[in-house]
């Protein structure tokens, strides 16, 4: 055995001191759920670069580093203001509810009902009503056969996260703010499974915003799995806002399925974290859905970004956009690969997916492979990559009116992120990223050169 | 004001400028004709500073300062302007504020007091009736999507803007239809001053028809073969550069 098999006897030998505190409180379906997902796992271990998958990210890192749930209780001690350092203002009004290491912290969430609209902790849904959840939690995930190992990781330590409903025909006015955070700076790695469950009822519509975020220099590992379904006719619009310690681990997997006449947009900013991994599994399960995925991610030293998106067009007259973006500086690594299936019988299928990828160092790197599978006749699918340097034109145009090199440089880097950021649907949120974005880039702390980034 | 001499410079290792000389005073417009690979572009790029030439031998003095020694943007804030040939599109940012940004730092290089936005703006609207800009494109994203004679036209509107005293008009008439060329032409003129200098780099007579220059030059394979008063150009128009090539090859 690979020493990164051997320790998934660990997480094997902590599961079983996990389930058997929880078993006599528990239903069957969730022990068995449990059960069978730490199976799964022990069999097929970590993944290696061997897989298809993961050939891009190697995990051995996160594998040979021994960590640890964190207790009942032990974020207690967590409090606002530790939140606003982690550099999570609360500009934006709106209902939130924030966890700490995995687990609700109640004292730091605002989450009144609202209008039917029900935010709800999961480790509350699950002692007082599992069976509200027990046909949805883990259904989008494809199927034992199809979940990933980390899924399975999460499955089997699922504890606490967040659950969203969301009631036919309501309209919710003000953005759902989901808040993870990882709150120990020294001691042993901590490691939270956060778990968010979104349902979306018939032609009902919500903004929510997953953050995910902690203490700056800490090691910590983030395996977060977040599960969204769009019932006929439902609009979302999600972000996720990845900013979480340089030093930590974060693996995260968003499985959406969009029933009929649906509208789901993501957008995705990963901006943080040492070894990241982000995965998008979207499927339309019915007619004229339409999706837009957008991403940018944002990496430099000595940070790994790894973007697996599938877009599932498994029915007809469904419309996908997918724009993504990378800027790498440093030693740091990007990579994006984004599949877009269209099904046999999915005709009328609209599809296009871009990637653009900008290296601001001669060590930055970044693997690009989009994939098209097309088994429909009668559908519109285009797809483009490019990946390049910052145009030496554009920046010999702007210095030549009298800006110097590094806010040209600056102004260039804004201007290629805008595209994305620009799209950003709630205003706070848009402004709090335009700003994270510039104190990453030096020679735009000018206001007049802030101004001239659309 | 500008003051080249023997001005050698190479790009890859290619030798294109041969040994330049050139003197331009304030207030004068000195046309540079020559054609295709002569150098006339080189020529323009040195003075405003892109990277990628190696200056092998000679001097550029500026105002009595050494130009060569300046990165770009100081160049900029020290009053040189570059119309460019080829105006270069930048989605993102846009045309107006990066320009306020530009003026600004100028200005402030200069000691003068920064612009407020609404003096900015009343600054935008006078200028663009100089080139007759629609003050829609002017909000736009850098040159993205303009027509080649709204780009030329924009290059003017921000020399406008930026107020130079050393002016470089690389190829500003090329693409350009004879109406927009007139309304170019005249934008130009309306800033000629006698503390400005201009230099026209061109490949035909025609905008000299409508800019009337001071001193016209001919640069060919690198060296200033000839130079003469505008009567200089319409010769050049009428008997082609061949006849000068025989001292050029010297």
């Amino acid at each position: 055995m690979t020493p990164v098999a051997e320790k998934t006897e660990l997480y094997r030998g902590e599961f079983e001191a996990f389930s058997a505190s929880r078993r006599a409180s528990e239903p069957a379906w969730l022990r068995r759920s449990r059960e069978e997902a730490i199976a799964r796992f022990q069999e097929r271990g970590f993944p290696t670069t061997a897989e298809e998958d993961w050939r891009f990210t190697n995990v051995a890192p996160l594998a040979r580093t021994a960590f640890r749930r964190s207790g009942p209780g032990e974020a207690a001690g967590v409090r606002a203001a530790d939140v606003a350092a982690l550099g999570f203002d609360h500009a934006f009004d709106g209902h939130e509810i924030v966890f700490v290491d995995g687990r609700l912290a109640p004292a730091l969430s605002s989450i009144g009902p609202a209008g039917g609209l029900q935010i709800c902790s999961l480790a509350d849904v699950l002692s007082r009503e599992p069976e509200r959840i027990a046909g949805d939690l883990g259904r989008l995930l494809g199927g034992a056969k199809h979940s990933p190992s980390f899924a399975d990781l999460n499955a089997a330590f699922l504890e606490d996260g967040a659950c969203v409903f969301i009631p036919a025909g309501l309209v919710v006015e003000q953005p759902i703010h989901l808040v993870y955070l990882s709150s120990r700076a020294a001691g042993t790695p901590t490691l939270s499974h956060p778990r968010t469950l979104v349902l979306a009822g018939r032609n009902s519509q919500a903004r929510v915003v997953e953050s995910y975020g902690g203490v700056p220099g800490a090691v910590y590992f983030t395996n977060a799995v977040t599960e969204i379904a769009l019932e006929a006719g439902a609009v979302v619009d999600h972000y996720k806002i990845q900013r979480e310690s340089e030093a930590a681990f974060h693996v995260g997997l968003m499985a959406v399925v969009q029933g009929r006449a649906s509208r789901f947009t993501s957008h995705s900013f990963s901006l943080g974290g040492g070894l990241v991994r982000n995965d998008v599994r979207q499927l339309f399960a019915a007619e004229g859905g339409e999706c837009v995925l957008d991403g940018l991610f944002v990496a430099s030293g000595a940070q790994h970004t790894d973007t697996h998106t599938v877009i599932d067009h498994a029915h007809p007259h469904c419309t996908s956009r997918e724009l993504y973006k990378g800027i790498l500086d440093g030693k740091a690594r990007g990579v994006f690969v984004g599949r877009i299936l269209v099904r046999a019988g999915a005709s009328k299928t609209d599809a296009h997916q871009t990637n653009k990828n900008l290296l601001l160092s001669r060590e930055a790197l970044v693997d690009s492979v989009p994939q098209l599978e097309i088994l429909a006749s009668d559908v519109k699918c285009k797809h483009g990559s490019t990946t390049g340097q910052l145009d030496p034109a554009a920046l010999f145009y702007l210095r030549s009116r009298g800006i110097t090199e590094a806010a040209a440089r600056s102004l260039l880097v804004c201007a290629f992120a805008g595209e994305v950021v620009g799209r950003v649907g709630v205003p706070a949120l848009r402004r709090g990223l335009e700003r994270n974005l510039r104190e990453r880039l030096p020679g735009i702390r000018d206001r007049e050169i802030q101004e001239a980034v659309l | 004001m500008l003051e080249i001499k023997g001005l050698h410079a190479s790009v890859k290792g290619q030798q294109i400028l041969k040994g330049v000389d050139l003197s331009v005073k304030p207030g004068e417009v000195h046309a540079i004709m020559g054609p295709n690979g002569s150098g006339k572009s080189t020529l323009a790029h040195v003075i405003a500073g892109r990277p990628g030439y190696d200056i092998t031998a000679g001097s550029v003095l500026y105002k009595g300062q050494d130009l060569l020694a300046m990165t770009p943007e100081l160049r900029a804030r020290e009053g040189v302007f570059l119309a460019f040939q080829y105006p270069v599109e930048i989605p993102g940012v846009s045309n107006v504020y990066f320009l306020k940004a530009a003026l600004n730092a100028i200005r402030k290089h200069r000691g003068q007091s920064e612009l407020d936005a609404m003096d900015f703006l009343a600054l935008v609207k006078e200028k663009a009736k100089l080139v007759d800009i629609d003050e829609s494109l002017v909000k736009r994203p850098v040159n993205e999507g303009f027509s080649g004679g709204e780009k030329k036209r924009n290059e003017i509107f921000q020399m406008a803007i930026l107020d130079p005293q050393l002016a470089v008009l690389d190829e500003t008439d090329s693409g350009l239809d004879i109406d927009a060329l007139r309304v170019v032409a005249a934008g130009v003129n309306q800033l000629r001053s006698p503390e400005r200098a201009m230099v026209l780099v061109t490949h035909y007579q025609r905008l000299l028809d409508y800019i009337v220059p001071d001193v016209v030059h001919v640069l060919l394979d690198g060296r200033i073969v000839k130079s003469g008063d505008k009567e200089l150009a319409r010769e050049l128009e009428a008997r082609g550069y061949e006849w000068l090539e025989a001292p050029a090859a010297r």
